[in-house]
C-alpha cells in the first residue's frame, strides 16, 4: 500500500496544471463560456495531444486505459481550473461505455475517434421523473425490418449539444424501472427524429433534453446484448461518480485556495480578516473537508473497476456523499468568506460555487449515494 | 499509487492475527469487545505479552528494542489489535516519553528507561497540564530548582491520566522564571515514589477514576534525570505532541466501535423492526461509517507521506479532530440505539469483572458512561480548537 505516484504520473499531473494554468485562467475561461458553443474545440485538440482523452480507451485502440491514477490527477487538474468541456461525459463515460459494451467494429469505430478527440460521444440516459434512479428507462425501441425505432424523451443530458455520437438508453422489453430490458444505441445527433432543446446550465456548461420522435437506427447501433446493458451501465456510471469526486477534490482544493487568498488580502479593522479566528477555524473546517474529500475520490476511482460489485457500490457512494458534504460545506463557506465579493459573478469562488452545486446534482446526490451505501452494506 | 495490501503486508497481517488469536487472553477480549473496563493488571499482562513476542514496542526502532516496522504495518497491527479486542497499549511510555528518551535523552537515561517501557515494568504518566496551564501549557508553573546534585521540584499537575497506577511521570518544570514563557522549560524524569509526591484522585463525569491531580512538595530529583538541557524542555514537548498525535485517528478502535454499534443495533428494536433498520438512525449510522472511510484513506495518507519525510507533520492535527469526532459520535449513537436503558448506572457494572444481574439488554450498561467519557477525547491532547489553531499556522499559512 502506497500513495506515491510514477515519475511518469507526477509529468502528466504537471504537464496538465502547466496547460491549464496558462490556457485556461478565468478571463480565457469566460470567453470560452460566452462563445457560441460554449466549449473549446482548440482546447479539446490539446488535451486529446496530451493523451487525456485516451485514458479510458485500451492498448489496441491506441489508448492507454484503464488508468485510474491518471484519471484521478486529470479530472482534479480539471476541476481545479474549472474546465467547461465535456470530458467526464465523453472521455470517460462515453469511452468506457463504448469498451465495455460495444463489439470490435464498434469499438474500433468509436474508440480511436474518441481518444484523437475527432468524436464526441457522451451519454444520454436519464429522463423526466427518473432522478437519480438508473433502471428507469420509459424511452423505448422497437425492432424495425432495417433495426430500430427509438421513442421517448431524455432529460439534461449534459454536453448533448456538442456530441456527435449520443448513447441512448433505451428499453427493448419491460416495464419503465425493470432492471432488465434495458439496451443502449449509438445514435448520431443529426439522426432524423431526433430533436433538442439546448440550454446553459447553471455551472456555464451546455445541455439539452431530447426528444425521440421514431428515430431509426441500423441493427448495428445496438451496443451489447439486448436487454443486458444495467450491470455495465451501473459500473460505468460508478467510474463517473469516482471521475465526478475526483473533479470535485480539484475544485474544492481550488476554492479554499482563493478563500486562504483572499483573506490575507482583505482588510477590515485594520489588519487582514484572516487574522480572525472565527475566518481561521472556518477555514481549517473547509480544509479537513477538502482532505476527506480527496480521500475518497482516491479511493473511489481505485476501486471503481473492482469486481465485487458490492464493494465498488460502497467505497463509491461514499465518496459521492463526502464530497457533496464537503461541496455544500466549502462552497458555501468559500462565498460567506469573500463577503460581497462572493456573491458576484466577477470572481473564482461564484464559479466555483456553481460548479460545486452541479456536481451535487449530478449523478446521484448525497442522499441517494447515501441510500444506496446503505443498501449496498445490507446486501 | 495502490491501495491493496502487498503480498508482504497480507502476511504479516496474517501474522498478527494468528498471534492475536492464540494469545490475546479471552478475558481480556471480553471486556474490551463489551466495552467493559480493563484493570491495570490487565494492561501490563498484555504489554507483557507483547513483550515477549518481540513486539513490546510496535512503533519504536529496533536499536531500543522495538519492532522496527513501517509506518503501514504499524499501522496494521493497531488495526488488527483494536478488531481483535485487544487492550490500548499504554500511549504515556511508548508514544511519549520514550520517543524523546530516544531523541533527547542521555546514553544512561536510554538504558535504565526505555527497556522497562518495552517490559510493561514501568507506567509512567505524563505530567503537564497544570490549574493555569492547560491549551495555554507554557505558562506553566511547577518550579524546579537546581540545588547540588538535584533539583527540588515544587507545584501541582493536574488531569494526570493514570498517575494512580504510575510508577514515574515525566514532567515539564520551569528552571528559569526569568525567560520568556518558552523558553524557561525543562524536561523532567521523577520517581512518583519519592517523598513529597501526592496523588489526588478526580471523580470523572461517568464515576471512573481515570485522572489525577499530582502535588510536588519539595521533591528532590536527581540532576541526572533531566532530559536533555535545561531550560529546552519546549522543544522536547512540541516534538512528543507531534508523536502522540500519530495514531490519534484511533481507526481501528472505531472500526471495531461501529461493529458493536451495528450488533447492538441489529437487537434493539424499535417499532417492531431493528433499529438498525430505521431510516432515520440508518442514515445516522451511515454518515459516520462513510466519515470513518473517508479518515482510514486521509490516515493512510498521513502515515505514508510521514515515511517519505519521517516526522509526524501537522496533518496529525486532521486527524485528531475528525477521529475524535467520529469516536464520540459512535458512543453517541450507542446510548441513541439502547433508548430508556441507557439510563441505569451502576458504576460496578461498568467493571469487566461484574458478574451481577443486567438491568435490561446486556449491552446497555456502560453506554451512556462511555458517551460522558469520552466527551475528554476533543479535549486532550491539544483540544480540538488547538488543533485547528495548528491547522491554521502550520497547514493554512494564516
Amino acid at each position: 500500500m502506497h500513495f506515491s505516484l510514477t515519475a511518469e504520473q507526477q509529468l502528466l499531473a504537471d504537464t496538465v496544471r502547466r496547460f491549464l494554468s496558462k490556457e485556461y485562467g478565468f478571463e480565457a475561461r469566460l470567453r470560452i463560456l460566452r462563445s457560441e458553443e460554449g466549449w473549446s474545440r482548440d482546447v479539446w485538440s490539446q488535451l486529446a495531444e496530451m493523451g487525456l482523452l485516451a485514458l479510458q480507451v485500451p492498448e489496441e485502440h491506441g489508448g492507454m486505459g484503464p488508468a485510474p491514477v491518471e484519471t484521478l490527477l486529470t479530472l482534479s487538474a480539471l476541476g481545479g481550473a474549472l474546465v467547461v468541456e465535456p470530458y467526464l461525459a465523453c472521455a470517460v463515460l462515453g469511452a468506457a461505455l463504448v469498451r465495455d459494451l460495444g463489439s470490435k467494429a464498434q469499438r474500433e469505430a468509436l474508440l480511436p475517434a474518441i481518444a484523437a478527440g475527432e468524436k464526441i460521444v457522451v451519454p444520454a440516459h436519464g429522463e423526466a421523473g427518473a432522478r437519480y434512479a438508473l433502471a428507469h428507462v420509459a424511452t423505448a425501441a422497437s425492432r424495425s425490418e432495417k433495426g430500430w425505432v427509438l421513442r421517448g424523451g431524455k432529460a439534461v443530458v449534459l454536453h448533448a449539444p456538442a456530441a456527435d455520437v449520443l448513447l441512448v438508453t433505451a428499453r427493448t422489453s419491460g416495464a419503465p424501472s425493470d432492471p432488465r430490458g434495458l439496451s443502449l444505441f449509438a445514435v448520431p445527433r443529426d439522426a432524423k427524429g431526433l430533436g433538442l432543446v439546448p440550454y446553459a446550465t447553471i455551472d456555464g456548461r451546455r445541455a439539452a433534453d431530447l426528444v425521440l420522435d421514431g428515430v431509426a437506427v441500423p441493427a448495428d447501433a445496438l451496443l451489447g446484448e439486448e436487454g443486458g446493458a444495467l450491470p455495465v451501465l451501473e459500473a460505468v456510471m460508478d467510474l463517473g461518480v469516482a471521475g465526478l469526486c475526483a473533479e470535485a477534490s480539484g475544485v474544492l482544493q481550488a476554492t479554499l485556495d482563493g478563500t486562504i487568498e483572499y483573506t490575507k488580502t482583505r482588510r477590515q479593522f485594520g489588519v487582514p480578516i484572516a487574522k480572525f479566528q472565527a475566518l481561521q477555524h472556518r477555514m481549517a473546517d473547509m480544509l479537513i473537508h477538502v482532505e476527506q474529500a480527496r480521500s475518497m475520490a482516491t479511493l473511489a476511482l481505485l476501486r471503481a473497476d473492482d469486481r465485487d460489485a458490492r464493494e465498488r457500490r460502497r467505497a463509491v457512494s461514499a465518496a459521492k456523499v463526502v464530497a457533496g458534504q464537503a461541496g455544500r460545506f466549502v462552497g458555501q463557506q468559500a462565498v460567506q468568506l469573500h463577503g460581497g465579493m462572493g456573491v458576484s459573478d466577477e470572481v473564482p469562488v461564484a464559479h466555483q460555487f456553481k460548479r460545486l452545486l452541479a456536481i451535487e446534482q449530478t449523478l446521484g446526490d448525497t442522499d441517494h449515494h447515501l441510500e444506496r451505501f446503505i443498501a449496498a452494506g445490507a446486501a | 499509487m495502490n491501495l491493496r495490501f502487498t503480498p508482504e503486508e497480507l502476511a504479516f497481517r496474517d501474522e498478527v492475527r494468528a498471534f492475536l488469536a492464540e494469545k490475546l487472553p479471552p478475558d481480556i477480549r471480553e471486556k474490551v469487545l463489551a466495552g467493559l473496563h480493563v484493570s491495570p493488571e490487565d494492561t501490563v499482562r498484555w504489554q507483557r505479552t507483547l513483550f515477549e513476542r518481540g513486539w513490546g514496542g510496535p512503533n519504536w526502532p529496533k536499536e531500543f528494542g522495538g519492532t522496527g516496522w513501517d509506518p503501514v504495518r504499524q499501522y496494521v497491527f493497531e488495526e488488527e489489535c483494536a478488531a481483535a479486542g485487544a487492550p490500548r497499549l499504554l500511549p504515556f511510555g511508548l508514544k511519549m516519553v520514550g520517543p524523546v528518551i530516544m531523541r533527547f535523552g542521555s546514553a544512561e537515561q536510554q538504558q535504565r528507561f526505555l527497556p522497562r517501557i518495552l517490559t510493561g515494568e514501568d507506567w509512567w504518566c505524563q505530567g503537564y497540564s497544570e490549574p493555569g496551564a492547560g491549551s495555554d501549557l507554557a505558562s506553566l508553573k511547577m518550579r524546579a530548582e537546581r540545588q547540588g546534585d538535584h533539583y527540588l521540584v515544587n507545584g501541582q499537575k493536574t488531569w494526570i491520566t493514570l498517575a494512580q497506577h504510575a510508577a514515574w511521570i515525566f514532567c515539564l518544570v520551569r528552571t528559569d522564571p526569568a525567560a520568556k514563557p518558552q523558553a524557561g522549560i525543562s524536561f523532567l524524569l521523577v520517581d512518583m515514589r519519592s517523598p513529597g509526591v501526592t496523588v489526588r484522585p478526580i471523580t470523572l463525569l461517568d464515576g471512573t477514576v481515570e485522572v489525577n491531580e499530582v502535588f510536588m512538595e519539595d521533591v528532590k530529583v536527581p540532576l541526572e534525570n533531566l532530559v536533555g538541557k535545561e531550560n529546552e524542555g519546549w522543544t522536547y514537548a512540541k516534538f512528543l505532541l507531534g508523536h502522540e498525535r500519530t495514531n490519534i485517528a484511533g481507526i481501528g478502535a472505531s472500526k471495531r466501535e461501529l461493529a458493536r454499534l451495528k450488533r447492538i443495533a441489529a437487537s434493539e428494536r424499535k417499532n417492531g423492526r431493528p433499529i438498525l433498520e430505521d431510516p432515520a438512525f440508518a442514515f445516522r449510522l451511515a454518515q459516520v461509517e462513510i466519515d470513518l472511510m473517508a479518515l482510514e484513506i486521509t490516515n493512510l495518507r498521513v502515515l505514508s507521506a510521514e515515511a517519505e519525510r519521517r516526522a509526524p507533520g501537522p496533518e496529525a492535527s486532521i486527524l485528531k479532530i475528525k477521529g475524535t469526532e467520529i469516536q464520540q459520535a459512535l458512543t453517541e449513537l450507542m446510548v441513541q440505539a439502547v433508548g430508556p436503558y441507557a439510563l441505569p448506572f451502576r458504576r460496578e457494572a461498568l467493571d469487566g469483572a461484574f458478574e451481577g444481574p443486567a438491568i435490561g439488554p446486556t449491552w446497555a450498561a456502560p453506554l451512556a458512561a462511555t458517551y460522558c467519557n469520552y466527551r475528554k477525547t476533543s479535549i486532550y491532547g491539544g483540544s480540538n480548537e488547538i488543533q485547528k489553531n495548528i491547522i491554521t499556522a502550520m497547514i493554512l499559512g494564516l
